[in-house]
């Protein structure tokens, strides 16, 4: 058992070490609770007619938004709809610097069996991961919750649907980090890892997804996209909202198709550049 | 106390790509001594070390701890210490922490974090970033991990690059006091004057290939001793050495004869009638020998 709980620990111990965690949970936090908060706001007024829908061009949209009753999920869903960049990018670095820093050096040393290594950080970045999607919740939900029944709208937390939504998106948030961790040993440049995923995450995907829905063949397609699987998983987004009559998976097949690209991912590149040499 | 296995290397080879780093090496480092693991720049040190710890596959042939690969053993930090010449540490990470993180994953205790940055001289820099170390902090460090398990069998490559003199006194008497207590030592150096003081036995490499190996005093045959001899009327000199055949060539302090016996010179001149101002017997020292084994060897 020492053979896999001590890389673990050694990962929990590197990410703990350097300031990184923390300020992504910091940035995560605000960005969340600014956008969770606003919605919220806006939303509830609408809602409670402290807004005047004729005060905010929505397109004719926020009506039956509004009226679908899902307010609380959607909002609470921010965490990892929108937060989701931050665990990936958080096991991305974690693999990256090992390649940037030479730390593979001392890593491989203390840890000769290299696939251990891989697999103890991949489990790292997975409770890490879910540790960050507490964080978002906390914003989403903790901000959310207190903006909408300021706002007279019932923040829906006695509900047990709300809870299983937080459960899954703490686990959207773990598989993330994994998703990371995949990227960095693909790509093992940090420069390129990160550019990857800002791209990918904030233009790339968002388009693809938007562009899928045009026909039905590219939407059973643009359903596997890790970013759908995500919100799949989760169940309810602003995206899939937005786009109604979108081809969506069920909530599992969601999580098993977001874990098939971050062990798919994982396990390439391990054979790409983790068990190269070490010069 | 731990003792040190011996290290042996067989047949080993390495090819990046149309380069061959390391040819068909093959030697053994024993316990108890210093070896000094010695080659110019290029010749294939640091790439033999690294095959040797695992982290580059071999071509071809083996690299062994007491007949164990560094991967099959069963507690490597516990056996073999290593620092490289490559500073491998996150810049945002204290000492304490970066030693903290190995000592966890080999399952050492933390209070082996303390001892070894106070062995090596880091007790009060133990929570500064390392990014902010110098470059002998640095190589300190490295060393501070390479000690972390208390190995039996040591592998620094380079270790005295970027130390001051004080730095370099102290880790030449601790090598030393390390083989005296059985470990297995093995330095590398592209100077031989670098560990001179230090070395027992000497392994000698140049372009990847074995050009000698042997306790450092066999070093000292390698080369014939010279003679310098000098006179006021140099080219009267220079006339008498050409003329009874004897090769030599122009030094600073006078002739450079090729030849053992400074009688032999003496007697030539002698007979020429040239008068000497200088005459004796020069020993190549080990550095020249060194040299002389690795020329043309230097692939820089
Ligand atoms: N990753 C690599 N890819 C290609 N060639 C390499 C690689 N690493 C080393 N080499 C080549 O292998 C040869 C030996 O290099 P190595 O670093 O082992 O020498 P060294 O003896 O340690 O030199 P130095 O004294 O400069 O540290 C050199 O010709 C070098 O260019
Ligand atoms: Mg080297």
């Amino acid at each position: 058992m020492n053979l896999i709980l001590r890389p673990v620990a050694a990962e929990f111990s590197k990410i703990l070490t350097t300031r990184m965690w923390w300020i992504l949970a910091l940035v995560l936090f605000g960005y969340i609770t600014l956008l969770a908060g606003g919605l919220a706001a806006l939303f509830g007024g609408l809602e409670s007619g402290a807004i005047s829908p004729d005060a905010v061009n929505t397109g004719g949209g926020s009506g039956s938004l509004t009226g679908l009753g899902s307010l609380p999920p959607l909002i609470y869903s921010f965490a990892s709809s929108v937060g989701y960049v931050f665990p990936v990018l958080l096991g991305a670095l974690a693999t990256t610097g090992e390649f940037r820093h030479q730390t593979l050096t001392p890593t491989f040393l203390a840890t000769p069996k290299r696939g251990r290594v891989l697999g103890a950080k991949t489990i790292a970045l997975f409770v890490v991961g879910a540790a960050l999607g507490v964080v978002g919740l906390a914003a989403s939900v903790g901000v959310g919750a207190l903006v909408l029944s300021s706002f007279g709208v019932d923040p829906l937390l006695a509900d047990g649907e709300t809870w299983a939504l937080i459960g899954r998106t703490v686990l959207a948030m773990a598989l993330w980090a994994v998703i990371g961790v995949g990227l960095g040993v693909l790509v093992p440049s940090q420069v390129a890892s990160i550019v990857i995923v800002l791209a990918f995450t904030q233009f790339v995907e968002p388009l693809l997804r938007f562009a899928a829905t045009f026909t039905e063949v590219t939407a059973d397609i643009g359903k596997f996209l890790p970013g759908a699987a995500s919100d799949a998983l989760v169940g309810a987004s602003f995206f899939t909202l937005t786009s109604p009559g979108s081809a969506v998976l069920t909530s599992w097949q969601g999580g098993l198709v977001l874990l098939a690209y971050g062990l798919v991912a994982a396990v390439g590149g391990y054979f790409i550049s983790w068990k190269r040499d070490v010069t | 106390m731990p003792i040190g296995a011996v290290i042996e290397f067989t047949s080993i080879t390495k090819k990046f790509g149309q380069v061959t780093a390391v040819n068909d090496l093959s030697f053994t480092v024993e316990p108890g001594r210093v070896t000094g693991f010695l080659g110019p720049n290029g010749a294939g040190k640091t790439t033999t070390l690294r095959m040797l710890l695992g982290l580059v596959a071999p071509t071809s042939g083996t690299a062994t701890f007491g007949g164990l690969r560094y991967r099959d053993l069963p507690r490597p930090l516990h056996t073999v210490g290593a620092a490289l010449e490559a500073a491998s540490f996150h810049p945002g990470r204290t000492a304490a922490h970066h030693l903290g993180v190995y000592a966890i994953a080999a399952g050492l205790p933390r209070t082996r974090v303390t001892e070894v940055l106070h062995t090596v001289g880091l007790a009060d820099h133990a929570t500064q970033r390392v990014g902010g170390y110098s470059l002998g902090m640095r190589q300190r460090l490295g060393l501070a991990y390479s000690l972390l398990g208390d190995p039996g069998v040591l592998v620094l490559d380079e270790p005295i690059n970027g130390l001051d003199p004080e730095g370099i006194k102290w880790i030449r008497g601790f090598l030393s006091s390390m083989a005296a207590e059985g470990r297995t030592v093995l330095v590398s150096s592209h100077l031989l004057s670098e560990v001179q003081q230090s070395v027992d036995d000497v392994i000698i490499i140049a372009k990847g290939e074995l050009v000698h190996s042997g306790p450092l005093s066999s070093l000292d045959t390698n080369i014939a001793p010279q003679v310098i001899v000098d006179s006021p009327n140099r080219d009267a000199l220079i006339a008498a050495l050409t003329e009874a055949g004897l090769p030599f060539t122009s030094g600073r302090t006078g002739l450079i004869v090729a030849v053992p016996d400074p009688g032999l010179v003496g007697h030539v001149a002698f007979t020429a009638g040239v008068e000497l101002n200088v005459l004796h017997r020069q020993k190549a020292g080990l550095e020249d020998s060194f040299l002389a084994l690795v020329e043309g060897g230097d692939s820089l």
